[in-house]
């Protein structure tokens, strides 16, 4: 955080060692934005579940606290006095690690989000590419929890969410290329700041798109919730946890989803960036989390609406739909911001709101574009299909099943 | 904060972030029963009695997702200095980020004729 910098000189002014003052202000600073989303957490669990809830048509959790607001401590408290059970086969090391790495891999993101204009972990210069190399360590996680459990289940789950990870990851972090080249920055306080005059998601609908669908895959929630495939794969990579591991697993979970709210927030709904934010910067925070949740409540209302999808359908749609469309749209956009060059339609100072129309309007018409053509090439397969099943005999397509 | 100093948060964020999860676990720890038995820590597969051994070589189809992963993880590395220098430069960029987006995807539509990528 900037206000880091003054604590260190603070200190520094009482007499307390240069190297210590330094060190003693950046641990509080990432203790500060650590336990953050730790906090937000628990809240967490309360509004997915009463989300959930109203969806089925039922309550949801109304007993424990107003609204059932104490649920989540009721749950907390309950997790602590269940028995941790290590089974016999299990490598213990790596086994004890994956619950903490999987959370861990989540708060790492939270390093370069820009909270505020003023309050943020740090400003890396390379802050995209973190996000994309930090966020992997919850795939190795999985890897973890699934070899090291020595049952069959969890490790044919664990291979299964892996593959199904690092396929969602290439269209993810292809469509952060997008927002990259728009700001011209790779740092999340750049690409924040680069929306004052016009938010991404107009520039770049499609790149929000894949951006939304890669990271609802990452989470492993519905329709990709292989992961929770309990019919084929019990309870999958974690089937062997219990008690407060198994719970650190879905504290993951839950972070996970809400920091993709804030992901996409920051990088294509302009993050902090709302009224007032310059005369007080702290109301930063709150557009930014406003924000972040309307993102989330789509993702949760996605979760819950749709079936799950079978494991050879989701590779399918992200190899032969997701990625192609990714490439397209990177080198559309790519395009499309030499034809504006050319055109001289680049705005003189970015922040101006009217400045930005032209170049939004050519952007939004490339895209409309490319996602008409997507719509005719999914038609005429479709068509494809269903005239080569009448042929056969078949009324519905028919896949091969099996892993 | 100069660029030491943001490592430096980086480095203790790498520290302390797998601490911060496993607090609870210690504590879980501390409050929850242990009356281990064997029966209780065997390998749960559904009742079944487990067979065999569970550390085996695996199907060689998750090694092809891997390695295409890897074709385009590495493209992306390379991808995103070009991205971010993007507005500053000509046409003659666009050219060349197309020529190597180009030459790498099609080797994903090798992969995809060759129906390498086909869940079975």
């Amino acid at each position: 955080m900037d206000c880091i910098n003054n604590l260190s000189l603070c200190l520094r002014h009482s007499g307390v060692d240069a190297g210590l003052a330094e060190f003693v202000s950046i641990f509080l600073g990432v203790v500060l934005v650590a336990t953050f989303p730790l906090l937000v957490t628990i809240l967490l669990i309360w509004v997915e579940r009463k989300f959930a809830a109203r969806i089925q048509d039922r309550i949801g959790p109304n007993r424990v606290g107003p609204f059932g607001l104490l649920q989540p401590l009721a749950d907390v408290v309950k997790l602590l006095t269940k028995e941790n059970i290590t089974p016999t086969g299990a490598d213990r090391p790596i086994y004890n690690l994956a619950p903490p790495f999987m959370v861990a891999a989540v708060l790492l993101i939270w390093a370069v989000i820009p909270l505020s204009p003023i309050h943020y972990g740090v400003d890396l210069e390379i802050g995209a590419l973190y996000f994309v190399a930090v966020a992997s360590i919850g795939t190795l996680s999985v890897l973890m929890a699934g070899w090291a459990s020595n049952n069959k289940y969890a490790l044919l789950g664990a291979f299964r969410v892996v593959a199904l990870l690092i396929s969602y990851e290439v269209p993810l972090a292809l469509a952060l290329i997008v927002p990259v080249m728009l700001a011209n920055s790779m740092s999340m306080v750049g690409i924040t700041e680069a929306q004052w005059g016009m938010w991404f998601v107009f520039m770049a609908p499609i790149a929000a798109f894949l951006f939304f669908i890669g990271s609802q895959a990452e989470t492993g929630r519905a329709p990709f919730d292989l992961i929770e495939a309990e019919s084929e794969l019990t309870a999958g990579f974690n089937t062997e946890y219990s008690g407060m591991k198994f719970a650190m697993f879905f504290a993951g979970e839950f972070m996970h989803v809400f920091t993709n709210g804030v992901l996409m927030a920051v990088l294509f709904t302009g993050g902090w960036i709302g009224p007032f934010v310059g005369e007080l910067p702290l109301i930063g925070l709150v557009w930014l989390m406003a924000k972040a949740s309307v993102w989330y409540i789509i993702a949760l209302w996605v979760r819950n609406t749709l079936p799950r999808l079978r494991i050879d359908q989701v590779m399918l749609f992200n190899w032969q739909f997701l990625v192609p469309l990714s490439i397209v749209n990177l080198l559309v956009t790519a395009f499309l911001l030499q034809v504006i060059k050319m055109a001289g339609l680049t705005p003189a100072d970015p922040g101006n709101f009217v400045q930005n129309i032209p170049q939004t309007l050519v952007l939004l018409v490339g895209n409309l574009v490319e996602f008409g053509g997507v719509l005719i090439m999914l038609r005429n397969r479709g068509r494809r299909e269903r005239i080569a099943d009448a042929a056969k005999g078949l009324s519905a397509p028919v896949h091969a099943v099996g892993d | 904060m100069n660029v030491l100093n943001q490592w430096a948060f980086i480095g203790v964020f790498f520290l302390l972030a797998p601490l911060l999860p496993a607090l609870p676990i210690v504590l879980g720890g501390v409050f929850a029963p242990r009356k281990p038995n064997a029966i209780k820590q065997a390998t749960y597969e559904c009742g079944v009695e487990t067979v065999g051994d569970t550390w085996v070589q695996f199907k060689v189809q998750y090694y092809v997702y891997g390695l295409i992963f890897l074709v385009f993880d590495v493209e992306m590395v390379l991808l995103f200095p070009w991205a971010m220098a993007y507005r500053d430069l000509d046409f003659f960029a666009f050219g060349a980020g197309f020529l190597f987006v180009f030459l790498l995807t099609d080797a994903l539509f090798y992969a995809l004729g060759k129906d390498a990528l086909k869940w079975d």
